[in-house]
Parts: structure tokens; C-alpha cells; sequence
């Protein structure tokens, strides 16, 4: 037999079509990873720039390179969580629902987290130097945490169960309320002058290659957060399919067992 | 260049940005590529 079954690249019992088990990159597509490529190479010079070719600042001296990545770090955090909030508005919108809306809206959510957890660490190493302590409860730091949180809550009620639709409906509007965070936060520095210092490449305050290095960290993380939600949102999209698989099984399963049953019966 | 006082703060700040990055992308990945095995080709819209 040379049928795919007796191939050693396809799992036992999967059906003709199946894709092969040694599938490293299933989620990639020429695009994906030409993206990745970039991203990959924007972050080499985000490093050598940040760590080693910009200037020590005068004030901070070299605790300035964190910048570097903090700012680009939110900078992707607010841009994922707008995304989110959009998406869920076209998905709670009737001409434009689509559960493709909803998976962009939770991966874009995930990675948002993930670049404001950043966000939260490299800020506390940073605080550390400039003002003696990991953490001071100011209204910088206090609204992003909230906001985190807010965040992982939502991703928490992505995971509910139910239906895709059911999840995609609660989720939905949970982001758009969510979403109404993120201006409280960016604009927390001019509302309630904080300890954390206001914007600085708004108020003209860097120049040169500080400028350069913090352009390159901008435009790498974008092309990382692209990168990254074009896969998640794939990636989702597999486990729907997967979930809807069992389902179907599940239903075949009780179907079957039925026949036995009523036959017997008549 | 990163003064020495200053080193483990700043180059921290960079393992665990370029470290949570990569975590969290080995893991989607990884889930990714456990979910394809019950997926037909034919069905990734995106191939």
C-alpha cells in the first residue's frame, strides 16, 4: 500500500486530506514569513542600537536604553487593545459579524497583554534606577496595571466555553468597555501629573540617533505584533475547528448509540 | 556603552522583553502545530 495511511508522516486514523504530522510552520504562510524575517531583523537593531550604539542621556545616563524598549512596548499594548475594541465593534455590528472578527479581537488581546506585562516589567527595572523603587502606586502605573488586569480578565471570559458565538457576543462587548481604559491611561501623565515622567518624543526632548534607536524599536515591535496576531488569530482559528470537530464526533457518538437502543425497542 | 552600575537593570529589561516574546511565540506555535494534526489542509483558509 503507498496510500498517505502507511505514510509515517501522517497520524493513525486521520482522515485522507490529513495534514502531515512533521507540519512545523502550519500557520505560515510567504507573507508570514517574510514578516518575520523583518521583524527578526528590525529587533537585531533594535538591540545593537539600543544596548550599544545610542548615547548615554545626561540625566539618566545609560538607564535611558530601557526606553528602548518600554515605550515600543506600549506603544503595541494600546495599538492591541484598539484593535481589539474595534474588532469587537465590527463583530456586535450585524452587517459586518464574522467569527474572523472575534479571533483577531482575541489575539490581538493576548498579545496586548503580553507587550503590557512587558510594558509593567521594564518600567519597574527602569523606576528602579530613577526613583529608588520597583513600584509606587502614581496614576501612571496604577491605571496600566488596572488596565493588565482588565485584560487577562477579558482573555479569562474568552474562555468561558459555550458556543464561538457566545463567546464571541460576551467578549465583545467586554472590550469595548475595556477599550475606554486606554485613554485614561495614556493621558493619566497630563492629567494628574504623576511621578512618571510625560511624553518625551511628543515634547521634542530626544534627538539624533536616541530618536533613530527609539523609531527602530517602534517599527520592530509593529511588524513583531503583525507577525504575532496573524499566527495567533491562525492558530485560533485551528482550535475552533478542532472544538468543532469533537463536537461533530461527539453528536455521531450519541447518534450511534441510539440506533442500538431504539432498534431493540421496536 | 551601559554603565556598569546600571548593567543588570538595563540588560534585564531586554532579556525578559526579548525572553517573553520568544516564550510566548514557541508556545502559540507549539499550540499551533498540536491543532493543525486535526485539521485538513483544505481547511486553512490562509494556505
Amino acid at each position: 500500500m503507498t496510500g498517505f495511511m502507511t505514510s509515517p508522516h501522517h497520524l493513525p486514523g486521520n482522515p485522507p486530506g490529513a495534514p502531515a504530522a512533521t507540519d512545523r510552520a502550519p500557520t505560515s504562510t510567504p507573507f508570514s514569513r517574510a514578516l518575520g524575517i523583518a521583524a527578526l531583523v528590525g529587533i537585531g537593531w533594535l538591540v545593537v542600537f539600543g544596548l550599544f550604539l545610542s548615547p548615554n542621556d545626561r540625566v539618566q545616563g545609560s538607564a535611558v536604553r530601557i526606553m528602548y524598549v518600554h515605550v515600543p512596548s506600549a506603544w503595541l499594548a494600546y495599538l492591541a487593545f484598539g484593535v481589539t475594541g474595534i474588532s469587537s465593534i465590527a463583530y456586535l455590528w450585524k452587517r459586518t459579524r464574522s467569527l474572523a472578527w472575534d479571533r483577531l479581537a482575541g489575539a490581538s488581546a493576548e498579545v496586548g497583554v503580553l507587550f503590557m506585562g512587558i510594558t509593567l516589567v521594564s518600567g519597574s527595572l527602569w523606576g528602579r534606577i530613577t526613583w529608588s523603587t520597583y513600584w509606587t502606586w502614581d496614576a501612571r502605573l496604577t491605571t496600566t496595571a488596572f488596565l493588565f488586569v482588565t485584560y487577562i480578565g477579558y482573555l479569562a471570559v474568552r474562555d468561558l466555553g459555550g458556543t464561538h458565538q457566545q463567546r464571541a457576543k460576551r467578549s465583545a462587548v467586554l472590550a469595548v468597555l475595556a477599550m475606554m481604559e486606554v485613554p485614561l491611561v495614556h493621558f493619566s501623565v497630563s492629567w494628574w501629573r504623576p511621578l512618571h515622567q510625560n511624553e518625551t518624543v511628543e515634547n521634542g526632548k530626544l534627538n539624533g540617533l536616541m530618536l533613530f534607536t527609539l523609531f527602530v524599536g517602534l517599527i520592530a515591535f509593529t511588524l513583531l505584533y503583525v507577525w504575532l496576531v496573524l499566527h495567533r488569530q491562525r492558530v485560533l482559528t485551528l482550535v475552533d475547528q478542532v472544538d468543532d470537530q469533537g463536537l461533530d464526533a461527539a453528536i455521531a457518538e450519541r447518534r450511534n448509540e441510539a440506533v442500538p437502543a431504539s432498534g431493540g425497542a421496536t | 556603552m551601559i554603565a556598569m552600575l546600571n548593567a543588570p537593570n538595563v540588560i534585564g529589561s531586554y532579556v525578559v522583553t526579548l525572553g517573553g516574546i520568544a516564550l510566548y511565540t514557541w508556545r502559540m506555535l507549539a499550540r499551533g502545530r498540536k491543532a493543525a494534526r486535526q485539521v485538513p489542509r483544505q481547511d486553512r483558509p490562509w494556505t
